[in-house]
């Protein structure tokens, strides 16, 4: 009885504390929810990150000029940054990365279904910096004033380093919208596979998200889907028409009274299928990582070993 | 793509050593063993590309007309590249790659401070940002032969199995030919035969503290500078120049 009572004391007290905008940080008390949810928020955050490296990471050694090259290294060096970042936010929740890269593995755990397609052409690489890197920045942005303490600051840092990322991916498909007809098609053709897909990246409708009101409680998320969507699709309609490409959405057009573009409905079927598995590079992007991480075994094992040689020298020799 | 003068001929060289052993790390980017290392092995990788497009820009400088740093990289074949064997051969395992980056390293280290030395002042300056660099590439890869070394059986086995692969490819980095012989003459290139012993002072120490012992091969496989390379290169070559190759003559 008495323990009940502290519980709805200690939720009262978060819930007040949330909304004064106090960040809760690891060693306060918060609820096992809140504490779950994070966690799921957060890896899956993170494993989008690492994951997202293989379908840019597929085209550093085949970028066209060595200035390319040298760009696109950093960024996909940036983004194995960011999920670092994230997995020692995560960590300050009482999980490891073991245990979160195991439920990756699993499948327990999910990653951005947006690397699931295949960066086929140079063009996606300009089209996954402009599009999924804004998309990442509307989010990231909105979660600077999230209400957990590691992962506002991760999202601080990590925020940082978008800009470069979007602006490196606009400014390949604003080459190409200036080179010849090939290179104009090309850009073009990336466009029309990342458009929907990158709309998706914002998860469903309000009306059908699982987790957003409590989220939105807890302040954990700070905008909702829609809302972010709906900036992104602003923005991004601006720079394709800037440059000449033609966003593929026959439905889309400006509405003065609402101030913003209305564009037409997402085909989440698709969605659920790339998310439930079947995208055309599911399989491969975990199994890249599966196989990595296994491959690794024996080097992190060989590190634990050198590290425990070396604690245990010193006794030794004395 | 015929090189004639040699000091070009020299700057590309160095370039195609930094380029290739590059590319060759970057391969590594969301395959390292965990996340540290794939952001670790890219720091290095963007090092070597930085310092392939300062050699190749300054050899594109003393061309002059249509050249750029992007010629030298993706339109010559393989026999126009002069790079080390050593840093074409594939990636292997994680053993192998931090292998070859600690017996490569060892060389850089003295190589780049004597080139800071170099009669030739873009050399000179060049050379100057990649001794900095070189130092921590070696700190690096020499912590990384103790771990693997002395950490378990296998990591050991492992690490001494690809030091008995590479070994004979590190002639090479002490070979001098006419090329040098002529610019070491005017004080532009390191003589780079004099760096052996400090080299092999380097290598044998870590080696020592690694328990790993100095492979026995004897000889060495060179050709790299006359454009003699392992079959490996014209693949790597293959993948690297494809956009240019498949659509030439653009900006990207
Ligand atoms: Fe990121
Ligand atoms: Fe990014």
């Amino acid at each position: 009885m008495k323990d009940n009572m502290s519980l709805v004391g200690n939720e009262e007290k978060f819930q007040s504390k949330v909304d004064a905008e106090e960040k809760v940080e690891p060693k306060d008390w918060m609820p096992e929810k809140y504490r779950q949810n994070l966690i799921r928020q957060i890896s899956q955050h993170a494993h989008s990150e690492v994951i997202g490296e293989q379908p840019e990471g597929n085209w550093i050694s085949r970028a066209p000029t060595l200035e390319r090259k040298a760009i696109l290294m950093a960024k996909v060096q940036d983004e194995a940054g960011h999920g670092l970042y994230l997995y020692a936010a995560a960590e300050t929740l009482g999980i490891t990365r073991d245990e979160l890269i195991d439920r990756l593995h699993t499948g327990a755990s999910k990653y951005a279904s947006i690397f699931n397609y295949p960066s086929l052409t140079w063009a996606d690489i300009g089209a996954i910096g402009w599009l999924v890197d804004s998309a990442a920045i509307v989010n990231q942005v909105s979660l600077q004033n999230t209400s957990y303490g590691p992962y506002a600051r991760a999202m601080v840092k990590i925020c940082k380093e978008e800009s470069f990322h979007q602006r490196q991916g606009y400014n390949i498909m604003m080459t190409l919208m200036q080179g010849a007809e090939l290179q104009r098609d090309m850009a073009q053709d990336a466009l029309n596979r990342w458009w929907w897909p990158s709309l998706m990246m914002f998860g469903p409708h309000d009306a059908e998200s699982a987790h957003s009101a409590q989220s939105m409680k807890w302040k954990i998320k700070r905008r909702s889907n829609d809302e972010l969507r709906q900036q992104f699709v602003d923005q991004a309609v601006q720079q394709a028409q800037a440059i000449g490409l033609v966003v593929p959405d026959p439905d889309l057009v400006w509405n003065e009274q609402r101030g913003h573009y209305d564009f037409g409905a997402i085909d989440w079927e698709e969605f659920q299928r790339v998310v439930s598995g079947n995208g055309p590079c599911n399989r491969q992007r975990l199994a890249h990582h599966v196989s990595a991480h296994q491959e690794g075994a024996w080097v992190r094992e060989a590190m634990a070993a050198y590290e425990a040689k070396r604690r245990a020298v010193p006794a030794e020799v004395a | 793509m015929k090189l004639h003068d040699p000091l070009t001929r020299y700057v590309v060289r160095l370039g195609d050593d930094a380029l290739i052993m590059g590319h060759r790390l970057s391969e590594w980017m969301s395959r390292a063993p965990f996340l540290e290392e794939d952001i670790a092995l890219s720091n290095v990788a963007l090092d070597f590309v930085g310092r392939a497009r300062l050699f190749y820009q300054y050899a594109a400088d003393l061309m002059g007309g249509e050249v750029t740093e992007n010629t030298f990289a993706y339109q010559r074949d393989v026999r126009d590249f002069t790079n080390l064997l050593l840093c074409e051969l594939p990636r292997g395992d994680f053993a192998f790659t931090l292998c070859r980056q600690f017996l490569y390293d060892a060389y850089s280290l003295p190589f780049t401070q004597a080139l800071c030395k170099s009669a030739d002042s873009q050399l000179a300056a060049i050379a100057a940002k990649a001794e900095k660099e070189s130092r921590y590439h070696l700190r690096r890869s020499r912590d990384w032969m103790l771990r693997l070394g002395d950490g378990t059986a296998e990591s050991h086995e492992r690490c001494q199995n690809a030091l008995d692969q590479l070994w004979i490819y590190t002639d090479e980095m002490f070979e001098c030919d006419a090329l040098l012989d002529g610019l070491i003459a005017t004080g532009v290139a390191v003589n780079t035969a004099s760096l052996r012993s400090e080299w092999l002072d380097t290598v044998t120490e870590t080696l020592h503290a690694a328990t790993l012992v100095i492979p026995e091969a004897q000889g060495g496989v060179t050709g790299g500078r006359e454009g003699i390379h392992t079959d490996d290169l014209g693949f790597l070559l293959a993948e690297m120049q494809f956009m240019q190759r498949a659509y030439p003559g653009l900006q990207w």
